[in-house]
Formats: C-alpha cells, sequence, structure tokens
C-alpha cells in the first residue's frame, strides 16, 4: 500500500490508459469485465486523492521524477480532485449500463474496440483534469477528442457519421484555437506549468500585454468550442442524438465537464492572478452568451421532435448556467456554476440513460412513436420524470441548489435582472419537459410501445441510482455544494 | 516605413498567419469533406510554425554543451511540435477514415448532398 499511496495522481490515468490496451487484446466478454473492473477501480483512487487533498492541501506529483517546471506536473488540488470524483464517479455509476446497451447499438466484432475507445476517452479527461503542465493538457485533450470522435461514429445511424465528422472538424479547430494560445503564453513566459506561468505572467512588461489578451482570446474560443458554450454548440445536438444511447450519457455528464474545468482553470488560477479581469469585457461577453444559450437553446429544444436532440439542446443550455457562475466570479455565483458542474452531470447521466433504456425496448427516440411509454415502462419514466424535475430546478432536487447559489451570485452583484432571467429560463426548461412528460404518462400507449417493458436490472439500476442522486444531492448538499464552495472561496482567492 | 520594416522583419509570422487564415478558410469554405481536411492539416501545420519560429536564434547552434558554444537555440518547441504533428497525424487520419465510411453509407463526400440525402430520409 505505502508503494501504491504516492502514486495515485500517475495511476489515475496509466489504469484507464493500460486498460484501454488490455480491452483491445481482449475478446468481447472479457473487455467488458475489464472495463466494468477499471472503472470501478477509478472512484477509489479519486476518492483517495480527494480525502488527501481536502487532509493536506494539494498535491505536486512529478512525472518521472522530473522536478516542475522542467518536468509535466501532475497537479491535484480541491477543484482537480472533485472533478476526477465527478467523472471516475459516473463512469462506474453507468458502466452497468453498458454491456447490454452497447451489444444492442454496436456488432459484436467491435464491441471490445469500443470499450477500447471509451478507456482511451477516460484517461484523456482525467489526464486533462489532473495535469498541471498546459501543452500536456493538449495531449489530453486530443486523446479524449479522438476517441470521443470513434465513439459517435459507431452509433446506429448513417447520420452518425457525419455528427462525428463534424465534431473532429470543430473539436480540431477548438485544439488548435488551445493551442495557440498556449503558444503565445509560452514565448512570453518561457514556460509550460500552469503554476509558473500564473506566476511569471505577472512580470510580463506593458508593451507584451496585447499578447497576453490575444492569448486569453485563443484558450477561451478554443476551449468554448470543446464545452459547447453557445454559439460554438452547433456539433453538439447532432453528436449526441446520433451517438450510441449509451455514450450519449457519458459524453453529457463528463466530456463537457473536463472543459469547463479547464475554462476555469485558465480564468482563476492561470490569468486570474495577472490579467485584471475588470478592465477587460471577459466576463461581460461570457454572461452574454450564457444567457444566450440558457433561452436560445431552450427554446430550440421545446420545438424539437427528437427526444435526444431536445436533451441535447438543454445540455447547451444548461452548460449556459453553468459558464454563467463562471462570468459571475463571486463566491456564490462561483459555487453556483461549479456545483452545476456535478448536479447537470447527474441528471443528464440519469435522462439520457434512461431514454437510452427506452431506445433498447422501443427501437425509437421520436417523441411520437414514444407517447403513453410511461404505463409500459413506469420505472424507467419514474426516474426520467424525477431527472427532469431537476432538470427544470424543482425545490428539493439538484437543479434548485445550482440555480439558488446562481441568483444569490447575482444578486450579491446588485443584477436582480439576472434572477428573473433564472426564473424564466427555467420556466422554458418547464416547457419542454412538461411536454415530454405530457406524452409519457397521459397518452394511451401507441403502438410502437405497447410490446415495451422495463430494462433488465443491469440497465435499471444506473438510471434509478442516479435520479435517486439528483434527489438526495437536492436535499443534502454538503458533499456537492460543500466542495463547490471551499473551491470556489479558493479559486477567487487567488484573483487580484 | 517603419511598418514596412517591422514587416519584412518579421516575415516568417506572416507567412504563418496567412497559411493559418488559408487553412481555416478552406475548412468554412468547401463542402467536399476530403478538402476540409486538407484545409484542417494547413491549419494545423501553421501552428507548427508559430511554436518552432521563435525556438531558433540567428547564430544559436544546438544545445550540445561545450566551452566554445555560447548562444543555443531552444530545442523545446521541436519536441513540443513532435509531439502536436502525431496529434495531427492522427485526427487526419481518423479523418479520413470517418470520410470512407461517409462514402460507403451515403455515395458522396460532398457535405450539400449528404445533407439533401438526410432531409429526403
Amino acid at each position: 500500500m505505502n508503494a501504491v499511496w504516492p502514486h495515485l495522481p500517475a495511476l489515475q490515468v496509466v489504469v484507464p490508459l493500460l486498460g484501454a490496451v488490455l480491452a483491445a487484446l481482449l475478446r468481447r466478454h472479457g473487455a467488458f469485465a475489464l472495463t466494468l473492473a477499471v472503472s470501478w477501480t477509478l472512484p477509489f483512487i479519486a476518492g483517495a486523492l480527494l480525502w488527501q487533498v481536502l487532509a493536506t492541501g494539494p498535491i505536486s506529483y512529478h512525472l518521472g521524477g522530473w522536478e516542475p517546471p522542467w518536468g509535466i506536473e501532475y497537479r491535484v488540488d480541491v477543484l482537480s480532485a472533485s472533478v476526477l470524483m465527478l467523472i471516475s464517479v459516473i463512469g462506474a455509476a453507468i458502466m452497468p449500463f453498458a454491456r447490454k446497451s452497447v451489444a444492442h447499438d454496436i456488432v459484436a466484432d467491435r464491441q471490445a474496440w469500443f470499450y477500447c475507445m471509451y478507456l482511451l476517452c477516460l484517461a484523456g479527461l482525467l489526464g486533462i483534469v489532473i495535469t498541471g503542465d498546459a501543452f500536456n493538457a493538449f495531449v489530453f485533450l486530443e486523446i479524449s477528442s479522438l476517441s470521443t470522435y470513434v465513439l459517435i461514429a459507431l452509433g446506429p445511424d448513417r447520420r452518425a457519421l457525419l455528427a462525428a465528422f463534424q465534431y473532429l472538424i470543430m473539436g480540431t479547430i477548438g485544439a488548435t484555437f488551445y493551442v495557440i494560445g498556449v503558444g503565445f503564453l509560452y514565448v512570453l513566459t518561457g514556460t509550460l506549468n500552469m503554476a509558473d506561468i500564473a506566476a511569471r505572467l505577472g512580470d510580463v512588461p506593458a508593451d507584451q500585454w496585447r499578447t497576453v489578451v490575444a492569448a486569453l482570446a485563443f484558450i477561451t474560443v478554443g476551449i468554448s468550442l470543446k464545452l459547447a458554450l453557445f454559439p460554438l454548440h452547433v456539433w453538439l445536438p447532432n453528436a449526441y442524438a446520433y451517438a450510441p444511447s449509451w455514450v450519449t450519457a457519458f459524453l453529457s455528464a463528463t466530456a463537457t465537464k473536463a472543459a469547463v474545468y479547464l475554462l476555469v482553470r485558465y480564468y482563476f488560477s492561470v490569468f486570474g492572478g495577472a490579467i485584471d479581469f475588470d478592465a477587460l469585457p471577459v466576463n461581460e461577453i461570457i454572461l452574454v452568451l450564457s444567457v444566450a444559450a440558457m433561452f436560445i437553446a431552450s427554446l430550440v429544444a421545446v420545438f424539437e421532435p427528437n427526444l435526444k436532440r431536445m436533451l441535447a439542446y438543454s445540455s447547451v443550455a444548461q452548460i449556459g448556467y453553468i459558464t454563467l457562475g463562471i462570468a459571475l466570479a463571486n463566491q456564490a455565483g462561483l459555487t453556483g456554476g461549479l456545483v452545476h458542474v456535478a448536479n447537470h452531470a447527474m441528471m443528464k447521466a440519469a435522462l439520457f440513460l434512461a431514454v437510452g433504456a427506452m431506445f433498447y425496448r422501443v427501437g425509437e427516440i421520436r417523441l411520437t412513436a414514444l407517447a403513453g411509454i410511461g404505463r409500459k415502462m413506469p420505472l424507467t419514466t419514474a426516474a426520467f420524470t424525477v431527472a427532469g424535475f431537476a432538470l427544470v430546478g424543482t425545490p428539493g432536487t439538484v437543479g434548485f441548489i445550482s440555480k439558488w447559489y446562481l441568483a444569490i451570485g447575482a444578486l450579491d452583484k446588485g443584477w436582480w435582472f439576472l434572477v428573473f432571467l433564472i426564473v424564466a429560463s427555467s420556466l422554458i426548461a418547464l416547457v419542454y419537459v412538461g411536454r415530454v412528460l405530457e406524452l409519457f404518462w397521459l397518452r394511451e400507449p401507441c403502438p410502437e410501445v405497447v410490446r415495451a417493458s422495463d430494462p433488465p436490472l443491469s440497465m435499471l439500476l444506473p438510471v434509478l441510482v442516479l435520479a435517486a442522486a439528483t434527489v438526495y444531492f437536492g436535499i443534502d448538499t454538503e458533499w456537492t455544494a460543500g466542495i463547490a464552495s471551499t473551491t470556489a472561496k479558493a479559486l477567487i482567492g487567488g484573483l487580484r | 516605413m517603419p511598418t514596412l520594416t517591422a514587416l519584412v522583419e518579421h516575415y516568417n509570422y506572416i507567412v504563418t498567419i496567412f497559411l493559418m487564415v488559408t487553412g481555416l478558410y478552406i475548412v468554412i469554405a468547401r463542402g467536399n469533406l476530403v478538402k476540409k481536411l486538407v484545409g484542417l492539416s494547413i491549419f494545423q501545420t501553421s501552428v507548427y510554425l508559430l511554436y518552432i519560429e521563435p525556438g531558433k536564434i540567428i547564430g544559436g547552434t544546438a544545445p550540445i554543451i561545450d566551452p566554445t558554444l555560447t548562444v543555443y537555440s531552444n530545442p523545446l518547441p521541436h519536441v513540443l511540435i513532435l509531439t502536436a504533428i502525431v496529434v495531427g497525424v492522427a485526427t487526419i487520419a481518423l479523418g479520413l477514415a470517418i470520410v470512407v465510411r461517409i462514402n460507403e453509407a451515403y455515395g458522396t463526400i460532398e457535405e450539400d448532398e449528404i445533407l439533401e440525402q438526410d432531409r429526403q430520409q
């Protein structure tokens, strides 16, 4: 145990990476068992890291024994440890669902490759969160993105191919913008270690500030493409709609969240100490785009006939709430944004898994073909309903907690109109969720769903657990909002 | 006149930026999926130049510890770009593989024709 303990940060990434190689070598049944084992190991590693960070402060792990800033440093603080925990736990919670769902969506001889790509993607996402090196983050970003394109392209419909291609183009442009920004920072400071960049940015002479601002702009646009900030979200609805059901649940809960982490890391830890954000209209721009996402994406969701696309547009709107918290940049607002990262992951995973279960039984995701499904798949639809209410922000669910903190953050700034906008956009969410719930519960079962029934236990259990979590963490907020609040305090302390 | 001198002195950056914008333009303006990938590749390649150019110091040698050499070029950008080239190769390879699959599924690689087929479905 003592030999393993100091190397936990490296194991967090190495375990899924090696798992990916092994999964590709194994036959299909072995591949699933291995992936399950890896997915269930990761929360323990992340949990140990989080516990260690909360007890003794940030961990700095030097890969290969090279001292930072020369070597690559893995740096785990409260923010990265909690995002690691979130990604690992979601990965572990949805994994049992995968076996039957993947067997349904993907031909048998490709399943081992599917699990290989999933583990690679997981390794990339965890790597983005754990690394303290700007260029290393780019490499992990591309590892996760490339495997994501493959996962999406494996979708059952041929439109998945075009969705994957469009995401590949947009994602590569985003990653390249990010790397251009990092290049500017490297030219200015001569270092790639994020903490070192932050320390040296303060010494940059005033006539080179334009380069710093250009770096900030490139990194913002690059990461915003990855996290699907409105209006850079166009790849997301098709990618989510045509990917295999389980992949959609995984991506919506984790992939955009890792990008959000990177944005927060740059804004508060790297640029935060050096740039006076009040002098630049960064927060104002993000604020306007977030509000636009909350309204426009929600309105599109109201008229969307395809259930997965509707939830995908809702994801764009929900990402708006997260970036709204980042733009508010005060204690309550940032807490709201960060806690919504975890809360949105829970509810969207539950919703997309429920839709995946319906697709498994009915073979349809068009809303009209799912009318009356509540009477045939009561438990799945009940889980969908609970998570749907969380999406709207009903008191007693996680959605309410996030919006409560965001509203307090807006009031602290004296922007009461923003509170009004948050409530108004929740009402639009009520319209699109309500429309689906009416269709599910109050209609007579249509011919497509008459023979449907609740899915097998291995699929049902993850859906129910996640739906229960959206209620549990809506009441007991010590872990989610508590950690988010600690993190927000630490991040804002780094701001000038 | 001073602006012109500054431009000439930094002609390498002008080339880089020209390639960067050309690549992005091709990605946006062309409907053929392979041409889009070519544009993407040009865009990525321009970034390799952006990294490598500042690493070279005029009169600098390779970073070998030797008492007779005092001015070194920075080797780190080359190492970074080696990694970025691998990423770029993987991206283009995957992109082309997806285009092959699209061609099998739709019988065309023109974006507007593919979207037209999807609308008729």
